[in-house]
C-alpha cells in the first residue's frame, strides 16, 4: 500500500515539478499519468507494484466527482440566467462527440481492415 | 446544530449516501438514478435545509476531492494495458480522438455563443468533455469559472452515462470498441464507469477515450476559442 501510493504520488509530484518549471500548460495529473505509462512500460515499475490501487481509485472515480458537483449550489443564480444555453449546448455538443468519435472510429477502421485483406 | 458542520460528519455523509444511492440504483435497475447524481442533488437539499453554507462542506468535500489527481495518475494503468491494442488501431483511434475533441469544443462554444451566453461561461463549457482535474484546469487558465466548469462535467458524464448507449444506436455506432471509445471521448470517467458495467471491453476503450482526450483537449482549448470569437 505504501510503495502504491508512493509510485503514484511520486508521478504525481514529477508533473507538478514540471508544471512548476516550465510553466506548461498541462495539468501535472496528466503528466504524472504518461510517467506513469512510460515507467511500466520501460519496466522500471512493476505493474503490480501499483494495480490494487489504481484498481480503487479507477473503479471510485466518480465518487470523487461529488464535491465539485456539490459546488453547484454556489452556481445557482448565474445557472438559472443562462439556463438554456448551458443546458442546451452541453446536450448537443456531447450527442455530437459520442456519435462523431465512434462513427470517425468505426469508419476508419473499416478502411484500413479493408485494406488488409 | 452546529455539529452538523463537522467535516468528518460531512464525509460520512457523503459515503452514507452515496452508498444508499448505489443501492438503489441497483434495486430499481433505473439509470436515471444514477449515484452520483442523486448524491449531488440530496447534498444539495441536506445543505440548503440545513443553511449550512457550502464553504463548511468543501472542508470536508476537498478531502474527497483530493484523491481525483492521483486517479488521473492511475489511469496510466489502463493506458500502459492497452498500449498494444492502441498500436495495432493507430489511424483509427488518432483521427476519432482528434475529430471529437475539435467537435466537442466548437459545438459547444458555437451552440452556446448562439443561444447568447456570456463570454465566461463559454470559456468554462469550452472544456466539458474531459475529466474534472483537467477540465478546470483549462478553464482556470481561461479565466473562466471552475466551478461552473466541474459542474457541466459532472452533468456531461451523467448525461454520457444514462443516454449515451441510446445516442449510439441512434447514430447508428454499432463496434463496441467505438463504442466505449466515445463515451470516453464524450462523457469522461463517468461515462467510462457506465461502459465498464457493460463489460471490460467496452471500459478499456472507455478508459482510453476519457485519457486521449485530456491531452488535446487542454492544449486545443486556449488556441480556439480567439479563432471561434471568444475570449
Amino acid at each position: 500500500m505504501i510503495r502504491q501510493c508512493a509510485i503514484l504520488f511520486g508521478c504525481l509530484a514529477a508533473g507538478e515539478l514540471v508544471v512548476y518549471l516550465t510553466g506548461i500548460k498541462l495539468p501535472s495529473s496528466i503528466i504524472g499519468m504518461l510517467l506513469l505509462t512510460t515507467l511500466l512500460k520501460v519496466g522500471w515499475i512493476k505493474l503490480e507494484w501499483v494495480k490494487g490501487m489504481s484498481d480503487f481509485l479507477i473503479g471510485n472515480l466518480g465518487f470523487f466527482f461529488i464535491p465539485p458537483g456539490v459546488a453547484l449550489m454556489l452556481y445557482f443564480d448565474i445557472i438559472k440566467a443562462q439556463f438554456v444555453p448551458i443546458v442546451v449546448a452541453t446536450i448537443v455538443s456531447t450527442a455530437i462527440v459520442l456519435v462523431v468519435t465512434g462513427w470517425t472510429h468505426q469508419w476508419v477502421r473499416g478502411k484500413s481492415a479493408k485494406k488488409q485483406m | 446544530m452546529e455539529f452538523l458542520k463537522n467535516q468528518f460528519f460531512l464525509i460520512f455523509l457523503t459515503f452514507i449516501l452515496f452508498f444508499g444511492a448505489k443501492m438503489l440504483q441497483k434495486k430499481s435497475g433505473w439509470v436515471v438514478l444514477n449515484p452520483i447524481l442523486v448524491t449531488i442533488a440530496l447534498l444539495i437539499v441536506f445543505l440548503s435545509v440545513t443553511g449550512i453554507p457550502y464553504s463548511d462542506y468543501e472542508k470536508g468535500g476537498v478531502m474527497i476531492e483530493f484523491w481525483l489527481k492521483p486517479a488521473v495518475v492511475a489511469l496510466g494503468v489502463p493506458l500502459y494495458l492497452q498500449l498494444e491494442q492502441i498500436k495495432k488501431q493507430l489511424l483509427p483511434i488518432f483521427l476519432s480522438q482528434l475529430l471529437g475533441c475539435l467537435v466537442g469544443i466548437v459545438s459547444v462554444v458555437l451552440t452556446a455563443k448562439y443561444l447568447g451566453a456570456s463570454n465566461d461561461v463559454i470559456v468554462s463549457l469550452a472544456p466539458k468533455s474531459v475529466t474534472t482535474p483537467i477540465a478546470m484546469e483549462v478553464t482556470k487558465g481561461l479565466n473562466g469559472i471552475p466551478s461552473l466548469t466541474a459542474a457541466v462535467v459532472v452533468f456531461v458524464g451523467l448525461l454520457g452515462a444514462v443516454f449515451g448507449f441510446k445516442v449510439l444506436m441512434v447514430g447508428r455506432v454499432k463496434s463496441p470498441i467505438a463504442q466505449g471509445l466515445s463515451m470516453g471521448t464524450a462523457s469522461h470517467a463517468v461515462g467510462a464507469s457506465a461502459a465498464m458495467e457493460r463489460s471490460q471491453k467496452y471500459g478499456a476503450y472507455a478508459s482510453l477515450g476519457l485519457t486521449l482526450n485530456g491531452m488535446p483537449t487542454a492544449m486545443c482549448t486556449p488556441s480556439l476559442l480567439p479563432v471561434l470569437g471568444v475570449g
